[in-house]
């Protein structure tokens, strides 16, 4: 929690899921942390259910917007295809939490290509620290499936050095009060599973 | 950077909704502009403020043309638009460089590097020379308020319009922005006849032309003290001058390197550029695109390096300007292998999929236009032949017919949205009358500008500001230009399209055929309760995939073995069948009609 040091975390995944909400709620939790930050996104024609990915930035004093490929430290994938696309901006030392859920790109979805069934692997094999969270289920469990962006944002928030009640003091600025109850349980729910993840890493 | 030390208060603010706010506290009266990215935020934002008229504009133009009209009668304005759409404005932005101003007039132009969502990637940098303007640049969100008041005060100051240019990653890249109280109330605009100044007769421009050489003069010598350029003395080895985004990536990729950094990229400070070269032993100029402050350097016959490493085309970032500088390609990456792509697709529940897929099925040559609908260029619909510019699509129809002559009839057709037609569609209409063309043009209307998130425009009966308006009637414009043959259909329903579209197509006179079903995404759409919801029953399908051709993002296919066709109760070399995802599935029933064996239906009993 003490870490000031600064962090590149890279939020992908496809158009749709939420991850402009995600990466402006850890943004401003980040502001109220007392970091510099920045957040850098893509409107337009990329929103159109293409492949998404958000640049997000905090430390000290940041410059780029743009996280330099082979220096993000972490990685959050909303959909698992998605994990191995960017694989080019992590490092050997990244950690990639992903979103095990699957949607199907259109060459996919249409039966001309494969969806690849060896992504975890993959990224294991390269050393990589992943944490798999199954956010759609638990998003289900929580009667919200468009939850999914909060309970990676939980997961995410324990690898962060910003305390849970400014991230909580966030949502209750940003989400629509109607909406509270569900995405402040989803993000708890993301950070249990995560922490409970993360003790299975720390046995091994 | 901590920010509770400060009384400031800070706030989170993309590039654009800082320019939206130093409007606010720049005092504009009036602004307008024209949807695009990424600059659509703007005017999005500046609508927010009461004491703001905001409008959209039909196109950047006319945007331009408002903006002005308020400077001439002393109002502070601003025009905001994409790239390309100052290709649109450039006819008032050359001469409003002539007749200077009286408010303070400032257009922002966003341009868009490695073209995420644009047809090309033009540097607008050129602009400011052509049009002898000057321009800032800024770098992040704070800088883009703090230069976008600035450029007021210099457009007063100075006595001309100033551009302020953005890009992709300075618009839509958010940072920490101070907010600052609204300057005090300007003086009341009113109405004051300076003919000399604003009639740009031939004589009276001439008068002008000269002002403009003096006035860029003068700039040209306040840029050597202008606060905004800004050397940042460190290792006296290697220097840097650059400006806007690629400022930050030489920051990230050379902390302890010297850096002039031009706020002002046009006019140029050449004292200050002389003197910083000099400082160093070797120059670098780092910026993305065209070598514009390079040639500018070069002409100064100042050695320096730049382009001949620095790619000239696509976004940079830190890792491409180091190793463009060191010559050195940095650390291996981790590679991706081969994956399956996803690129964007139209929407499930797209009305234009139906008519697109009627088009796919005649084999058409399909002059296309701006917009969501040019996804449908993508397989497996493949029925947009051509996009080029906004509008374009039916004049490029005409040209296409006046080339082949009477072959061109049944083979060629012009698709265009409906704020795309209003933006510079209904002139190439006029020409197809006027010339007596035979042309077909399909209006594709939607209700709304979609591609870039459901901006109103002159035929949706609401302004910017949310405010009800006169609507236009698209039929009725057609018909009033002079073509006889305009029918209006349901997109979704593509048989009945497509019949329709084979009758247009042959005749020998212009017609138009609007496809009129609003957006999926439009927030009215998607609360109606009662969409319908529609499954595949697996018995059913035969695996045809004819349903498949619609490309609609809610209809998967699974793959089938022998054993599980079997037991499907399937034919054993059926190799799959359809399945329609009902997280999905819109409602829109254009697949159900398309299945001959009756696999798609109705679900009933179901809850949106």
């Amino acid at each position: 929690m003490n870490d000031r040091r600064g962090k590149n975390i890279l939020i992908c995944g496809v158009g749709g899921q939420g991850i402009l909400l995600a990466s402006e709620i850890l943004s401003t939790a980040f502001m109220e942390a007392g970091f510099d930050v920045k957040q850098s996104e893509v409107h337009g024609m990329a929103q159109r259910g293409g492949s998404v990915v958000a640049h997000l930035r905090y430390g000290d004093k940041v410059y780029s917007p743009l996280i330099e490929p082979g220096t993000a430290d972490i990685e959050v994938a909303f959909e698992m295809l998605e994990s191995a696309r960017y694989l080019r901006y992590l490092h050997k030392n990244s950690t990639v939490i992903v979103n095990t859920q699957k949607i199907f790109p259109p060459s996919v979805a249409t039966g001309i290509e494969q969806y690849p069934e060896d992504i975890l692997e993959k990224l294991t094999a390269k050393r990589l620290r992943v944490i798999p969270v199954n956010a759609l289920t638990i998003a289900q469990h929580l009667g919200e499936t468009r939850a999914v962006n909060m309970v990676l944002v939980g997961a995410l928030s324990l690898l962060l050095p910003v305390p849970e009640k400014t991230f909580l003091g966030v949502l209750r600025n940003r989400v629509p009060a109607r909406f509270l109850d569900v995405n402040r349980s989803a993000f708890m729910a993301g950070r249990e599973a995560a922490g409970a993840l993360q003790e299975v890493h720390k046995r091994r | 950077m901590k920010t509770s030390a400060s009384n400031i208060k800070k706030v989170l603010l993309s590039g654009n909704e800082a320019i939206a706010r130093a409007a606010h506290e720049a005092g504009v009266r009036v602004a307008s502009g024209y949807p695009g990215t990424p600059s659509t935020e703007i005017l999005e934002n500046l609508s927010r403020y009461d004491e703001i008229y905001a409008e959209w504009s039909p196109n950047e133009k006319v945007a331009l043309e408002v903006a002005l009209g308020a400077s001439f009668a002393g109002a502070r304005a601003l025009a905001s638009m994409k790239h390309v759409g100052l290709n649109v404005a450039a006819d008032p932005l050359f001469t409003s460089s002539y007749t200077g101003v009286r408010g303070g007039l400032v257009i922002i132009t966003a341009d868009d590097p490695e073209m995420h969502s644009s047809q090309n990637e033009q540097d607008n940098r050129n602009y400011a020379f052509a049009a002898k303007v000057p321009m800032l640049e800024p770098s992040d969100a704070a800088e883009a308020k703090g230069f976008t008041k600035k450029a007021f005060e210099l457009s007063e100051d100075f006595d001309t319009p100033v551009l302020v240019r953005t890009t992709t990653r300075v618009s839509h890249v958010k940072g920490l922005v101070s907010l600052e109280k609204p300057s005090v109330p300007r003086a009341a605009p009113g109405i004051e006849k300076m003919p000399q100044k604003f009639v740009m007769l031939p004589a009276n421009a001439r008068k002008r032309r000269v002002v403009i050489e003096e006035r860029m003069k003068r700039l040209a010598r306040f840029a050597d003290t202008f606060q905004l350029n800004r050397v940042e003395k460190g290792d006296r080895k290697i220097g840097f001058i650059t400006s806007g985004i690629s400022y930050l990536y030489v920051k990230e990729a050379f902390p302890k390197a010297s850096v002039l950094k031009l706020g002002m990229v046009y006019p140029f400070p050449e004292k200050l550029i002389r003197k910083f070269a000099r400082s160093v032993r070797e120059l670098w100029i780092v910026e993305e695109l065209d070598p514009f402050i390079e040639l500018h350097v070069k002409a100064m016959g100042i050695h320096c390096r730049g382009k001949d490493r620095v790619p000239s085309f696509g976004e940079l970032d830190p890792r491409a300007v180091r190793s463009a500088v060191t010559g050195k390609k940095g650390p291996r990456l981790f590679e991706s292998g081969e994956i399956p792509l996803r690129p964007p697709n139209l929407c499930p529940g797209c009305p234009h999929r139906g008519i697109f897929y009627a088009i796919s099925k005649l084999g058409l040559f399909v002059s296309g236009d701006i917009g969501c609908y040019t996804l449908a260029a993508l397989r497996p619909l493949a029925a947009m032949d051509t996009c080029v510019c906004m509008g374009a699509s039916i004049g490029m129809a005409l040209g296409m017919e006046k080339a082949l002559g009477s072959d061109a009839l049944g083979k060629v057709i012009a698709v265009i949205g409906d704020s795309t037609f209003v933006h510079s569609g209904i002139t190439g209409l006029i020409d197809i009358v006027y010339n007596r063309g035979f042309s077909t043009v399909i209006i594709l209307d939607n209700r709304t500008t979609g591609m870039t998130g459901h901006q109103p425009h002159p035929a949706t009966g609401t302004t910017l500001k949310g405010e009800p308006t006169a609507a236009i009637d698209i039929e009725k414009l057609c018909r009033a230009v002079g073509v006889n043959h305009v029918y209006t259909l349901n997109p979704h329903d593509s048989a009945a399209a497509e019949k329709v579209l084979r009758r247009e197509i042959e005749r020998p006179e212009p017609s138009v055929i609007i496809t009129k079903s609003p957006c999926a995404l439009l927030p009215e759409v998607r609360k109606r309760k009662d969409r319908l919801l529609f499954t595949v029953i697996t018995e059913k399908c035969t695996g045809c995939r004819t349903c498949l051709k619609l490309g609609c993002p809610a209809i998967e296919w699974v793959p089938l073995d022998e054993k599980t066709a079997v037991r499907l109760g399937l034919k054993p070399k059926q190799r799959g069948h359809s399945r329609i995802s009902p997280v999905l599935c819109d409602g829109c029933n254009q697949c159900a009609p398309l299945c001959k064996f009756g696999a798609i239906v109705e679900v009933n009993d179901h809850e949106r």
